[in-house]
């Protein structure tokens, strides 16, 4: 990594020392921009109310208070409920679609079976032509009658024919029949093999769809817009959507009558740092993961790259 | 017959597989294909007592949308935000990576990389939140920014006219970073041995830049431009829905075929507009995917997508 860095750094062919410097320059100024507003949000969910009415939201408030937080946890109720709904979602959500994605590239992906291409076909045309908005919510909602239950935040996201394309194409590349051939001589089942063998083999492939889907569930407040209105089941990111839209949500709970009982500072609810503190425990996760995530996101996108 | 009856062999002799197809076949069969006939409604007078059995009026339906302003509005919002974003995400993601690649510094061009790919990751609802953070009343532009420039404060939420800059700026904030991984993949991916060739000839770094990296970089820069294309009739619903904060004076602007359907389904309830609609993105959407793709191949048939 070093001597990499000398390398390029003294060989001939680097771009000028004047350029590096501006380039630099530009791209941390990008950069702040980047991360800023996350750092807004944080300073306006810590300022004093009074501080917010003099000076609006500000990266340098007058005066910091805390107030918000010890607001919002005076019923955590809500949060934590949103919370749960996400993280279930999420779980049994990734879980599902990463087994049935697998369960369909495998057949597909494996120039013995008959009917690969048609079923390549089919998974593939959904990426082509849909049917859109309407018929999907008017089946949902009147024919399935699943408004109002929580299956519908794991349902509508279960199987992208993107990601059976990436497990395809990964399957193809690195599970050569050759390596089957042995157990399939011993009389294993294709079942067997799946599990035993391929499986096994294709961690870079479960963590990449995995992590797609974890993401892709984790983000979603559409399927909550559309198919939710019992205020059980909100995941944390329609919750989020809820309090920015009417501050009502967060303070028309029994956190009211709770609130009743104190007096001094908490008596006013301090509607515009509590929606912002809001806001910061929904980001939360995704920045502390965010290392982790990104590291492995990319490599998931340049395995999806390699064309079949 | 043959066909089915070849079919039914492989099915007996090859179960296995066949099993393993059997739950994202059905699901795609009933989250995807039925509501793909369901489009049929579109040409429906809609009730939910009938719902599918609704009786038939013809274009009647298409009669009214493309008589209403909303369906030109839309339909010009949608394809003229998805042409800008797709063309300054290329430029962008590809001048971009290009500069980053560059750096002398490695690290500190791995630390750039991972800060600008941060947006990414968030929810709109989350976007939603900065936006709001910096052109709500309150503010920073409106009592930090505007104060410290001198300038009239805006009431942001109001005024349609700056709403096409705004969106433009949010997305190409959200998702430039995608852009600049893969193309940065594309980047390493070229042979060194075509640089070390041409700083022996004396090439410059523009040169190098324009000769070498750029031309290798176009079929990827096809690839990807083209499977944007073909989806130039739908939007991210997220950008448009939440970032406005659904704002009815910013319709003009931040209404898109997307958000229009999901306000005619769910707020008016108006079925058979937003069936129209639906059905207009659909199948217009259908043939620019299949034009995207067979102009992809004329221009190189390595560059298909499918």
């Amino acid at each position: 990594m070093k001597s990499e860095r000398i390398r390029r750094a003294y060989h001939s062919n680097a771009i000028s020392r004047k350029a590096d410097f501006l380039f630099n320059a530009i791209f941390t100024a990008y950069c702040l921009i980047c991360v800023s507003p996350i750092l807004l949000i944080f300073m306006v969910s810590i300022s004093n109310e009074l501080s917010l009415v003099e000076r609006g939201y500000s990266f340098f408030p007058t005066s910091i208070s805390l107030t918000s937080y010890r607001y919002l946890f005076a019923d955590p109720e809500k949060i934590l409920r949103a919370y749960g709904v996400s993280i279930a979602v999420c779980v049994s959500g990734t879980a599902l679609s990463v087994l049935m994605t697998m369960l369909y590239a495998y057949p597909i992906s494996r120039a013995s079976f008959k009917y690969r291409n048609f079923f390549s076909f089919y998974i593939f045309f959904t990426m082509l032509f849909s049917g859109g908005l309407v018929p999907t919510y008017i089946m949902y909602s009147s024919y399935f009658h699943l408004i109002n239950n929580p299956v519908m935040l794991v349902v509508p996201g279960l199987v992208s024919a993107f990601n059976v394309l990436v497990v395809r194409t990964f399957f193809r590349l690195n599970i050569p029949d050759s390596v089957l051939e042995s157990a399939r001589m011993d009389g294993a089942s294709e079942f067997l093999i799946f599990f035993r063998i391929v499986a096994p083999l294709s961690t870079p492939a479960i963590a990449t769809i995995g992590l797609f889907s974890v993401l892709m569930y984790w983000n979603d407040w559409y399927s909550c817009l559309l198919y939710i209105n019992d205020a059980k089941y909100y995941n944390i990111q329609y919750a989020m959507y809820q309090a920015l839209r009417t501050i009502e949500y967060l303070t028309s709970s029994s956190a009211n009558m709770n609130m009743a009982n104190f007096s001094g500072e908490m008596a006013k609810v301090p509607a515009e740092s509590l929606r912002m503190a809001m806001a910061i425990i929904g980001i939360g996760p995704i920045v502390f993961a965010y290392p982790f995530f990104q590291r492995y996101f990319i490599k998931g996108l340049t395995l999806g790259a390699v064309k079949e | 017959m043959r066909a089915l009856s070849s079919f039914l062999k492989e099915l007996k002799s090859n179960k296995e597989m066949f099993l393993m197809l059997l739950p994202a076949f059905i699901f795609v069969l009933i989250n995807n294909y039925i509501p793909m006939f369901g489009i049929i409604l579109a040409f429906k007078d809609f009730n939910y007592l009938d719902r599918f059995g609704s009786p038939w009026v013809g274009f009647r339906n298409f009669e009214f949308m493309f008589m209403s302003e909303a369906a030109w509005r839309t339909t010009r919002n949608t394809i003229g935000y998805n042409l800008l974003f797709i063309m300054l995400n290329l430029l962008l993601g590809v001048a971009v990576a290009i500069i980053l690649n560059e750096l002398r510094h490695r690290l500190l061009a791995k630390l750039y990389q991972s800060v600008i790919f941060l947006p990414y990751f968030l929810s709109w609802v989350i976007i939603a939140y900065l936006a709001y953070s910096i052109l709500s009343p309150n503010g920073l532009f409106n009592m930090s920014i505007a104060p410290f420039l001198g300038i009239e404060k805006i009431d942001w939420y109001t005024e349609p006219k700056y709403w096409p800059y705004i969106l433009t700026a949010v997305q190409i904030w959200k998702t430039i970073g995608y852009g600049i991984v893969i193309y940065l993949a594309g980047i390493s991916g070229i042979d060194q041995a075509y640089y070390e060739a041409a700083v022996l000839d004396g090439a410059s770094k523009a040169q190098q830049v324009t000769q070498i990296t750029i031309p290798l970089l176009v079929p990827m820069m096809i690839v990807t431009t083209f499977l944007a294309l073909g989806n130039i009739f739908r939007s991210d619903f997220g950008l448009f829905y939440q970032v406005p904060m659904q704002q009815g004076l910013l319709q003009p602007t931040t209404d898109v075929l997307d958000t229009y359907i999901y306000n005619s389904l769910i707020f008016t309830g108006d079925i058979a507009m937003s069936s129209a609609a639906g059905f207009y993105q659909s199948v217009v959407g259908f043939f620019v995917v299949i034009a995207a793709n067979w102009a992809a191949g004329k221009i190189s048939q390595d560059n298909r997508v499918f």
